[in-house]
């Protein structure tokens, strides 16, 4: 009774202890790759040419599918946000299909319809000579297929709490839809758009699955980081532990630097 | 670490205790029954899963489970302590991993050997007619990753012909490079024969010389602390027995 009226005022205790769990359930995994880590034969693999290719390769691949997944998603989360569509939902709903789908089987849904059988490969292949599997190219598809719908959730979330009111302003003052959208909707759902870039990145840092199967395994052209840890681990899991502390600090880094300057810092 | 390699060592020995007493009252005359559990190789799907549904029809009151994968986790899994009755590997060394860390009992036998083929789409329509075409910067080529063993056995193989492979893509398994193949997105790819046999009508295969070069030998074991050893041993002998040989020889294996 007395402990309860006590944590009333601060922390419940019947929600710190469940959080405490979550928390050493999330971050204890992540704490034994760096205790397991062989931190004397760590900085010869750390500088290896194949982590280097591998990571130069993922940083990338991940930003370019995020610069395509911000030229496409933004538009997309406008229209899903503010267009008068038909089946507004169930178009939501297929927009939002990468994000709960096993990225393997994004991959196979890559590989049938771009390869070069499929029913748009083949004629990029025989009417462009362009064969997206096993290139870095496809790398980049797959990776923005995984993303995409981390941007555009996050973009029409903001698109949903922006105040419609002040883009009537702007449209009762004469300004062009195009000039509202990039002169007042833009500007008021920048933290949105930063958020989702952040997500939509770190994601594409770490697809796996589809690229995978859609891009194949290729050093320097598509062994991106996680499919470099999980072939280590089929011959040498010191190098795989290597492989992901490096794919974790560059994860932790980009996502503490980021939300510190933009997220917390505007909403 | 020592602690949870402790309590992992006692939930083994309660399921090998588990299993001994359900076993006791048939004592130990080599009467068998009861569940057994067997790791088997990836390319020993088809093959072994005719193999434990007759053996389980020839000796009433046993059930055979299993749990195929790559043989290098299969070997990491037995290492952490699975509860598992029998390895059968697709490499001698995975074997050799779980038997210096103490986890097998008598000596691996082998049972089959398994050579490799080259998979192309069927009908052939990029025209592959040897291992020559793999140098082909031209062709699209799968191949198994060098860490993976139908990788390192397509490395030696290449080294006996004197030829650089061209590959467009290194697989991380058997299954994945001669799915690639399957789809027509590569116009061959190196896999074990038994592969290609088992792809049925949508795959062709090419046998070449050099094949002789990378035989794969498959090693088989009933393991130290097999929660049921007496039927462990039984499901090996079946294995090994004429019977055996007759179904993972139809699969495309050679016997040793």
């Amino acid at each position: 009774m007395t402990a309860r009226r006590k944590a009333r005022g601060r922390l419940p205790l019947i929600l710190l202890i469940p959080a405490l769990i979550g928390l050493a359930f999330l971050v204890v995994p992540l704490a034994g790759l760096i205790v397991r880590a062989p931190w004397s034969t760590l900085p010869s693999q750390l500088f290896s040419p194949e982590v280097g290719e591998a990571l130069r390769l993922s940083l990338v691949c991940a930003s370019l599918a995020t610069v395509i997944c911000l030229v496409l998603g933004v538009p997309l989360a406008w229209v899903l946000a503010r267009g008068d569509l038909p089946g507004r939902g169930v178009l939501r709903a297929l927009v939002t299909v990468p994000l709960v789908l096993p990225p393997v089987v994004g991959g196979v849904a890559l590989l049938l319809v771009l390869g070069r059988r499929g029913p748009i490969g083949q004629y990029l292949d025989s009417w462009f000579g362009i064969s997206l599997p096993f290139t870095t190219a496809g790398v980049v598809i797959a990776e923005a297929f995984v993303a995409m719908p981390f941007l555009v959730i996050s973009v029409e979330g903001a698109l949903r709490a922006a105040d419609p009111r002040y883009e009537e302003a702007a449209a009762t003052l004469g300004a062009s839809r195009w000039l509202t959208f990039r002169r007042v909707t833009l500007p008021s759902i920048a933290p949105g758009i930063v958020a989702g870039t952040v997500l939509c990145w770190a994601r594409a840092l770490g697809e796996f699955g589809a690229t995978i199967t859609f891009a194949g395994n290729f050093p320097g052209e598509t062994t991106t980081m996680p499919l470099a840890v999980y072939l280590a681990l089929e011959s040498d899991p010191d190098a795989a532990i290597v492989l992901s502390m490096v794919l974790l600090i560059v994860s932790v880094v980009v996502l503490a630097s980021l939300r510190d300057r933009w997220i917390r810092g505007v909403s | 670490m020592p602690n949870l390699r402790s309590r992992v060592s006692l939930v083994v020995a309660a399921l090998a205790l588990a299993g001994c007493g359900s076993e006791a009252p048939s004592g130990d005359g080599g009467n068998t029954g009861g569940a057994v559990t067997v790791f088997a190789a990836a390319s020993l799907t088809e093959s072994f899963t005719k193999l434990g549904s007759e053996f389980e029809a020839a000796k009433p009151g046993t059930k055979v489970t299993f749990n195929f994968a790559g043989s290098s986790a299969l070997a990491q899994q037995i290492d952490q302590g699975a509860p598992a009755d029998v390895f059968a590997s697709a490499a001698p060394a995975n074997m050799k991993q779980v038997s210096d860390a103490g986890g097998v009992s008598g000596d691996p036998v082998t049972f089959v050997r398994n050579r490799l083929e080259i998979a192309v789409p069927k009908g052939n329509p990029a025209g592959i007619t040897g291992l020559v075409d793999f140098a082909n910067a031209g062709r699209k080529i799968a191949l198994c990753d060098e860490k993976v063993p139908c990788g390192a056995a397509a490395k030696k193989v290449f080294e006996a012909a004197g030829l650089t492979a061209a590959p467009d893509t290194l697989e991380q398994d058997v299954k994945a490079a001669l799915t690639k193949v399957r789809l027509g997105e590569v116009d061959a790819a190196l896999v074990y024969r038994t592969d290609v046999k088992a792809a049925g009508s949508d795959v062709d295969g090419i046998a070449f010389p050099e094949a002789d070069k990378a035989v794969n030998d498959y090693p088989i074991a009933t393991l130290a602390k097999a929660p049921n050893a007496t039927t462990a041993g039984a499901f090996v002998q079946f294995v090994l027995s004429e019977r055996g040989r007759a179904v993972l020889g139809e699969a495309g294996f050679d016997t040793p």
